[in-house]
């Protein structure tokens, strides 16, 4: 029987996600490098206590909608509608503004487990490929040494790290084909590519689903093996399309009115 | 610390990037951090090629598009939008940090809360917000070959941010070679800290007063030269 990880629909992808799912959410942060419509799937469900493993916990949709994205939600659809336990993150706060995550942060009603991204990226790799750990330098002397064996090789200090796994991976892709063969676009490979086969169920949410052998295999970035399920994001939706200028400009002068009132 | 120098000059955000960026050298790789750091790129000295690295996965990128344009599948580690120039390579996650702690990025430039006389870096949580983010800079700190910090060169009440030791929580320890100010061009040394170039109208001296650990003036110490 031909191989076939096509999935009808965004509800049936995550329909099997269960309470207490350890769940790999890809990206970098920004809302294209994220698997939005999975998210969203995902919040409908509303599954309870599952841990993420991202790099952020998202800005929320209000922010993307303002800068004039069409799919505009991120990580902080499962924050707000009251998911999450726990995030396993290397940015769990933002800089310049309070998230949802940080208000539930500081209210206790959320846990974060901080890991410097590159720890966390290479946690990730060590899960996906079988590996037990692996000695970083990143973190000796600070806050992230707590409780972790230090070992010296080759005169210079390591501690070790232990690999990630997950339930599930819900990631972002430019193109796949029916055997989950990924190819990214640009900036938004980032974890996606890095989580690709890290948890037992990898989903990834594609702009277009391509016919097997149109993808050129020079240029495959994550090997079909890696990825269970491939949904392809409603058509209407062109890859190249620009932030909407006129839904941009509504949302600002929905903002302003907000502002002023 | 007294505030006498509170109206003393001092170089502004963009003349500190200018300034950062005569360290690139021909060749160069190099990760810019959020803020002042990020601005060095407009100021690559002429007949130099430098090649930026950005953490969420690419390598080699051109100016940074104004609001409302470019392609939002192609963004630097700050969110801006970015440009395409020949050269270009992207990568995932994992490879763009083998690259950043592998020792393989010449400079990362970032931004600073603290450093202390030996090197240590304190820059990722600000102790009366008590919750902060890692993000990348732990791994920047400890990868790169050359770690150059853009501070301002006291807190907003006037505490050094040059100290014998760091009271802020630690991004890493004995990691930064150079110190750019808004007043002044540390570099630090198995000695000590250096003074290379002080800003217009400071004095050595006057540097040292708003600094905690012991200056070492160098031979050549000069004004900053832009």
């Amino acid at each position: 029987m031909p191989i076939n990880k096509i999935v009808a629909s965004f509800d049936e992808a995550v329909a099997d996600i269960p309470d207490g799912a350890t769940i790999m959410i890809g990206g970098f942060g920004t809302v294209a490098s994220t698997p939005t419509c999975l998210l969203e799937a995902l919040a409908r469900k509303g599954v309870k206590n599952i841990t993420t493993v991202s790099n952020t916990t998202g800005f929320g949709s209000d922010v993307w909608r303002l800068l004039g994205y069409k799919f505009s939600e991120d990580m902080d659809v499962l924050v707000r509608n009251g998911l999450v336990k726990k995030a396993i993150v290397a940015a769990p706060v933002s800089t310049v503004y309070q998230n949802n995550f940080e208000k539930l942060l500081r209210a206790g009603k959320v846990e974060a487990e901080m890991v410097p991204q590159g720890t966390l990226a290479e946690r990730i790799r060590a899960g996906k490929a079988g590996l037990g750990g692996v000695y970083v330098p990143t973190g000796v002397g600070t806050i992230v040494e707590k409780g972790k064996e230090k070992k010296v090789i080759n005169g210079k200090t390591y501690l070790l790290e232990l690999p990630l796994t997950a339930d599930f991976a819900l990631i972002k892709a430019h193109k796949g084909d029916r055997w989950g063969n990924l190819v990214y676009r640009r900036t938004s490979r980032t974890f996606n590519a890095t989580m690709a086969g890290a948890a037992k169920v990898t989903i990834a949410e594609v702009d277009e689903i391509v016919e097997l052998g149109q993808l050129d295999p020079e240029a495959i970035i994550t090997p079909g093996v890696y990825v269970d399920r491939v949904i392809e994001r409603p058509k209407d939706v062109k890859v190249d399309d620009r932030p909407i200028s006129q839904e941009a400009l509504d949302s600002q002068a929905k903002t302003k009115a907000r502002g002023s009132a | 610390m007294s505030d006498k120098f509170k109206d003393k000059f001092r170089l502004d955000r963009q003349t500190m990037a200018l300034r950062v960026a005569k360290e690139f050298q021909d060749g160069d790789y190099v990760n810019l951090g959020i803020g002042i750091p990020v601005l060095a790129s407009n100021y690559v000295p002429a007949g130099r090629e430098v090649v930026f690295h950005s953490e969420n996965g690419v390598m080699g990128f051109g100016e940074v598009h104004t609001a409302g344009e470019g392609d939002p599948d192609f963004v630097n580690a700050g969110g801006q939008a970015v440009t395409i120039i020949p050269g270009t390579c992207f990568f995932d996650h994992h490879e763009s940090f083998s690259i950043v702690r592998g020792g393989h990025l010449d400079i990362s430039v970032m931004g600073g809360l603290q450093v202390s006389e030996k090197g240590d870096l304190a820059n990722w949580l600000v102790p009366e917000r008590q919750i902060g983010t890692i993000g990348g800079a732990m791994d920047l700190a400890v990868g790169a070959k050359k770690l150059i910090i853009a501070m301002n060169h006291v807190t907003k009440d006037n505490q050094p941010r040059i100290v014998k030791k760091c009271s802020y929580e630690l991004t890493a320890v004995e990691c930064v070679k150079l110190v750019v100010t808004d007043i002044a061009v540390i570099e630090v040394t198995k000695k000590g800290m250096v003074l290379k170039e002080f800003a217009p109208s400071w004095t050595p001296a006057e540097v040292q007063e708003v600094t905690e650990p012991k200056l070492i003036v160098a031979p050549d110490c000069k004004e900053i030269e832009l």
